[in-house]
């Protein structure tokens, strides 16, 4: 079923910007590429932009500036009923005086097809609710009514198939087996997916790259594992999983190395992963992931392998999750130091109180600009 | 015995305490119902059953009347003023048809067009309730009387001739006839359609025409295949809250009208008031009922809003 990569299915969004009557900016003037094919993912706070730029692919908003295209075609002024796209509206907009089967094949009706009802039968088939034709919406349970949002789209086969949040409705089980379930759709039928969603997990978990957005800008695109192991902007480290960030100042190079000093002790970064300047005396911000640190216990400190980066610092809080245990760590260069240690061994001394080093491999570490906000992306900023 | 799987049974002291807080409150709801139902039977029950027991007496004034159970009396009465009911169902659908031509697109502006001017505009549809509909109606006496502006521009345009020939109007007159009777009509019930369109215009949610639009539904096919059909509640109710009042009034008649429309209202009307013949007049209005009854609950069948309310 897939279709042949002729680029008609990419989206070229170019300096795309949308300014409202009353003066607010959503989207900062904004180029984008989503290649034919893949699960791109706009991820992002409420507010970030990532539903208006969606919006904009769709022909539900006029764009203040800028062209959306679809492969070679310029779609900025056509409405939404003359784009080869199709979207699955947060809490499903199901036209609720229609049966299942009359939704899902509201689309091709439209288009004048004549005889709807094998496709009907195979797309319903597909989400598994051949059994529901008949029914009306409200009939169905929310994750049902999920699946007919998803085939009421499909069917029409669009170029490109728009998400806005929609498993924003369900439970967190339903969600996770959705997810699954979209993901295996979209290998199955080779349409492109552009997904907004403001879960981390759920973009990481679904898309085959990222784009994170803030205040109507994109701050870094990628592969998931490339956005969490390198970010380059503290609100992607923020608001991707946790981070720590340590302020630190550039000392020497060491060949492909710099040396940073923070808190009277010195800090080893690859240069490649530092998207900071790194002149001499330079201010950076250190970053590190909390499962990538262990956690040792002061009295056998020495037994710690050299070339490591290493803080001391004092247990302030320790909370057990079941897979792993979750310490918040006093320490000279950064207050409350997560870190995540797996259940494997556990030290009995690693207590509240307890005095311990904390120490990872030089190659887990990224570093940022310092001039940035240190709180950009987290939770406590959001609140 | 219990099972593992069964919840352990409340704590003992819990029921002793219950049990007075539930029968205190079995007695409630008939309590604040009592109102109601005293309403119903003083002003609704009774008035029937003195209306009914009326409609199959026999008499004069003089003698009084007695229960001598006529029911020739319908009969008789129906015989008689049957182009009188059909005049008012016909009347009464065609203002009812005017009245949904000319709400729909206003209900439908107010619910999703007006932005800011909908509270202004809600108040100039409510705003014709604070005159008496008496008076109301003899101000369309002066808009449509034969030397008026209503009538010159009709007559200027030829409408007139129109509908001299469908049968509406007659010669230079708008007053007096078919036509100013539905117009009056159409005018005083306009309010009723309106608001009930756009109480179920206004639930529909803006999402569903943005994804009729996005399954490409072209503006005029959303409305036809996703707002109408989402607006029949509304329809249905605003219909019959015009037409059900429509069938049975005579103000309009009497004062927009002349001897030739009489509806079913103004007989029932002289019938109690002029004639003083009660079980006639207690006998049409029983018919009338139960023919606006007949045809409501037809009209509610056939539309098959049931699911939808």
């Amino acid at each position: 079923m897939k279709t042949t990569p002729d680029n008609s299915g990419d989206v070229r969004l170019s300096g795309i910007s949308k300014t409202y009557d009353n003066g607010f900016t959503a989207v900062q003037p904004l180029d984008l590429t989503v290649p034919e094919g893949s699960f791109f993912a706009l991820l992002g706070a409420s507010g970030c932009g990532k539903t208006t730029t969606l919006r904009m692919i769709a022909g539900l908003e006029e764009p203040s500036s800028g062209t959306v295209r679809l492969g070679d075609q310029d779609v900025t002024h056509l409405p939404p009923y003359k784009r080869p796209v199709n979207t699955v509206f947060q809490s499903y907009a199901l036209f609720p005086h229609l049966d299942i089967y009359e939704n899902v094949a509201f689309g091709l009706r439209r288009r004048g097809v004549k005889s709807v009802k094998k496709q009907v039968e195979e797309m319903l088939e597909l989400v598994q609710l051949g059994e529901q034709a008949r029914k009306k919406p409200h009939q169905l349970s929310g994750g049902q009514q999920q699946r007919v949002a998803v085939a009421r789209a499909l069917i029409n086969h669009p170029k490109v198939l728009l998400l806005d949040e929609p498993l924003g409705a369900l439970d967190l089980k339903l969600r996770r087996q959705m997810q699954l379930e979209l993901k295996r759709i979209q290998t199955e039928v080779g349409i492109t997916f552009v997904h907004v969603t403001h879960d981390q997990e759920e973009a990481m978990t679904m898309a085959d790259t990222v784009a994170v957005m803030n205040g109507g800008r994109v701050e870094q695109l990628g592969a998931p594992t490339d956005l969490y192991e390198n970010p380059r902007t503290t609100f992607v480290a923020n608001f991707l999983g946790t981070s720590n960030l340590i302020e630190a100042e550039v000392d020497t190079k060491n060949g492909a190395d710099i040396v940073l000093k923070a808190g009277g002790g010195k800090l080893v970064l690859p240069e490649a992963r530092c998207s900071a300047p790194t002149t001499a005396g330079g201010k950076v911000l250190v970053g590190i992931r909390p499962e990538k640190i262990a956690l040792t216990h002061a009295d056998d400190a020495g037994s710690i392998p050299e070339g490591r980066n290493r803080v001391t610092g004092k247990i302030a809080d320790a909370s057990f999750i079941g897979v792993s245990t979750q310490y918040v760590i006093d320490t000279p260069v950064c207050d409350e130091f997560a870190v995540y240690a797996q259940n494997v061994e556990r030290d009995g001394r690693l207590v509240p109180g307890a005095d311990v080093v904390l120490h990872w491999s030089p190659a887990h570490t990224f570093g940022l600009d310092a001039a940035q906000d240190i709180d950009a992306g987290t939770e406590e900023e959001a609140a | 015995m219990s099972t593992l799987t069964e919840a352990p049974p409340p704590l003992a002291p819990a029921e002793p305490e219950q049990k007075p807080v539930r029968k205190r409150g079995r007695f409630t709801p008939y309590w604040l119902l009592l109102p109601g139902i005293l309403w119903l039977v003083v002003f609704f029950a009774l008035p029937m059953i003195y209306q009914a027991s009326t409609s199959v007496q026999q008499g004069s004034l003089e003698d009084g009347y007695k229960i001598t159970w006529h029911f020739a009396t319908y009969w008789d009465a129906l015989a008689e003023y049957w182009p009188q009911f059909l005049r008012s169902v016909f009347y009464a659908a065609a203002a009812t048809l005017l009245c949904l031509v000319l709400g729909y697109p206003l209900a439908y502006l107010i619910a999703f067009r007006a932005g800011r001017w909908k509270n202004l505009i809600m108040i100039l549809v409510i705003a014709p309730f604070f005159t008496s509909f008496l008076i109301r109606t003899l101000a369309w006496k002066t808009i449509l009387s034969d030397s008026g502006p209503v009538v010159h521009t009709l007559n200027s345009l030829h409408v007139l001739d129109l509908t001299n020939w469908l049968g509406w109007t007659a010669g230079d007159r708008v007053l007096a006839t078919p036509l100013a009777v539905v117009c009056g009509l159409t005018y005083n019930f306009l309010p009723f359609m309106i608001l009930p369109l756009y109480t179920s215009l206004e639930r529909i949610d803006g999402r569903l025409h943005e994804a009729a639009g996005d399954l490409y539904a072209k503006p005029w096919t959303t409305f036809r295949k996703v707002t109408f059909p989402l607006s029949m509640p509304g329809v249905v109710s605003g219909t019959l809250l015009t037409f059900i009042p429509a069938a049975g009034d005579y103000v309009n008649a009497e004062l927009l009208g002349s001897t030739d429309t009489r509806m079913i209202g103004n007989v029932i009307q002289t019938q109690f008031l002029r004639i003083l013949d009660y079980p006639t007049a207690a006998a049409l209005s029983f018919i009338l009922m139960a023919a606006i009854l007949a045809m409501v609950t037809l009209y509610i069948r056939r539309s098959g809003t049931e699911d939808l309310v």
